[in-house]
């Protein structure tokens, strides 16, 4: 099952969108690198009795930066939170459909919560640095199913970092709490200790909305670094952002799946005036 | 113009009211300390710590009741905070949807402002009427019993600070609950969590009822739990009352010790929350 998904992974190309992708794409880009890593069918969501998220079918592609846009309360970051079941951790949330990630579908009952997020990393909107020092904040997440000696663990927490583009500001503090570090540290301190657990995908939920320009910049540039090793989903609220770091795009609203295309093509020639209307600024 | 002069007549009045009930209270606590300073001063010397309680017309100190308040207190905390911060860690980490936790809750602030002496009668016939004679560990156990509601309570308040993104964070990592509330909420609480506990050391370090009915007292020197133990509040209460003016002087030095030991407590507790209060993300 597993690996049938990458060889299907060509046929799967977004329901709504099929057309516009074949026919703008860049058929080199389009045939050599579109492999289906996140295939979500019919998803519905809801808070209780309130739906959140209405039909949503989308596919998410292996080795690519995916940002869902839309206006606040359209349903972004609750279809993020639902990649790594994060929903469960609060009552009377629950999803209905299907999530398969390499093919097989993580909503079922037999999925190992602990191992699906240890294999999904997630990033918040507000960096989240654990109070311990910087290299245990690192080691934390290796520590729960590795068991790695000092001189191994050593290596991973500075691969990690240097990963994140930390290692340098940090390498002769890393006994110091990661509390002390600045906001946009305490952020790559956080992607550091997503990517440092070797998860396949990276959901970042907002990751730069707290955060200063020059720090944003530095994690938009880490983003383009990290997606040629994970699938990368962001959730912004920064249209340029969007538009700079990814190569597709969703766009949502009150729960519904808009467009969802290459950013290339919802930022210039958007199939719906809806979409239009919401990433040119006129509203939303 | 008689306006603005009688706003300002109000205002001052208002003023001083709020000055002078501040003032009445602050009095009274003033002239408490004073008293056991002027009082109690005199009684504090090397005997004190290293003489046990006299007979009366003696020379003597109070050894034995001292060390019997610091195990009672000891072995109480050691009974009642473990319980207090799992029931405390219940309701903030693993009740917050349950239907008992406000039922729970309810009843822990009920125990919170329950009388000691109740506690005291309580143990009484639990402990010591089984075991037919007075002990230090029922002493203990009603200290425990004290402690519980007080540490619950904290524990409970401070787990409930501690931002759930960051237990989202460690969950995202694929972390067990436990490993998140041991290793996540406890580190980022862990000032408040021992706040509570200095709190509740200084909230039973001065408890007399619950002791009289159960570790007595002693005379002597003893260690043994399974007896009566010598103890300061009762110490105090009984030297206090009696005609001996040498029982006196030593009663006024035991008040003073304790008084100072919880003041010291309450200050360390408050400088504690202070220097780390939540050390959280934001």
């Amino acid at each position: 099952m597993a690996d049938s998904a990458a060889t299907r992974g060509a046929a799967f190309v977004p329901v709504r969108a099929t057309s516009t992708v074949a026919a703008v794409a860049n058929p080199a880009v389009a045939a050599a690198a579109r492999q289906v890593k996140i295939e979500i069918k019919d998803l519905n969501f809801f808070y209780d009795k309130f739906q959140a998220l209405k039909h949503i079918s989308l596919s998410l592609f292996d080795r690519k930066v995916t940002a869902f846009v839309g206006p606040s309360g359209c349903g972004k970051s609750t279809l993020l939170r639902v990649l790594n079941r994060m929903y469960e951790l609060y009552p009377k949330q629950r999803a209905v459909g299907e999530v398969l990630v390499d093919g097989a579908n993580i909503l079922g009952p037999g999925q190992d919560l602990n191992m699906l997020r240890a294999k999904i990393g997630m990033v918040f909107q507000k960096p989240t640095p654990f109070p311990m020092s910087i290299y245990d904040n690192i080691a934390f997440g290796i520590r729960l199913y590795e068991p790695l000696s000092q001189s191994e663990m050593d290596e991973r927490v500075q691969s990690a970092l240097e990963r994140a583009a930390l290692w340098g500001e940090v390498k002769d503090k890393l006994g110091q709490n990661g509390l002390g570090l600045s906001g946009g540290q305490q952020q790559r301190l956080c992607i550091a200790r997503a990517i440092a657990v070797k998860p396949t995908i990276l959901l970042l939920d907002e990751p730069c909305s707290a955060l200063d320009p020059i720090s944003t910049q530095k994690i938009e540039e880490l983003i383009t670094e990290l997606k040629t090793e994970y699938t990368i989903v962001i959730v912004t609220h920064n249209m340029q952002q969007a538009a700079r770091a990814s190569d597709y795009t969703a766009f949502m609203y009150l729960g519904e799946l808009i467009e969802f295309n290459l950013t290339s093509v919802i930022f210039t020639r958007p199939e719906k005036k809806q979409t239009e209307d919401y990433v040119t600024g006129r509203f939303g | 113009m008689t306006r603005y002069r009688r706003r300002r007549l109000a205002n001052s009045m208002l003023l001083a009211f709020a000055l002078g009930a501040t003032v009445i209270g602050l009095f009274w606590l003033v002239a408490i300390l004073a008293t056991l300073l002027f009082n109690g001063l005199t009684a504090i010397n090397l005997a004190l710590f290293v003489e046990t309680t006299p007979p009366p017309g003696s020379a003597g100190g109070l050894a034995n009741a001292i060390v019997g308040s610091v195990i009672m207190t000891g072995v109480g905390v050691l009974i009642g905070a473990p319980v207090g911060l799992l029931a405390g860690t219940f309701l903030a980490e693993y009740g917050h949807y349950s239907r008992i936790s406000p039922i729970v809750r309810f009843i822990n602030d009920v125990l919170l402002s329950a009388p000691s002496i109740i506690v005291g009668l309580f143990v009484y016939q639990l402990m010591v009427i089984r075991m037919g004679h007075f002990s230090a560990i029922a002493g203990a156990v009603s200290l425990a019993i004290i402690v519980i509601p007080v540490v619950v309570r904290t524990t409970e308040d401070m787990l409930n600070l501690v931002p759930n993104s960051l237990r989202e964070a460690a969950f995202a990592l694929g972390a067990p609950k436990w490993k998140v509330v041991v290793m996540v909420s406890y580190r980022a609480a862990v000032q408040g969590l021992v706040t509570g506990i200095l709190l509740a050391i200084a909230r039973i370090s001065g408890e007399t009822a619950p002791l009289l009915f159960t570790a007595l007292n002693n005379q002597f020197w003893s260690l043994n739990l399974d007896a009566p133990m010598a103890n300061l509040p009762v110490v105090i209460f009984q030297f206090a009352l009696s005609p001996y003016e040498d029982w006196q002087r030593l009663a006024w030095g035991g008040a003073l010790l304790i008084t100072f030991a919880i003041l010291g407590l309450n200050i360390g507790a408050r400088a504690l929350a202070a220097r780390g209060g939540m050390r959280t993300g934001a």
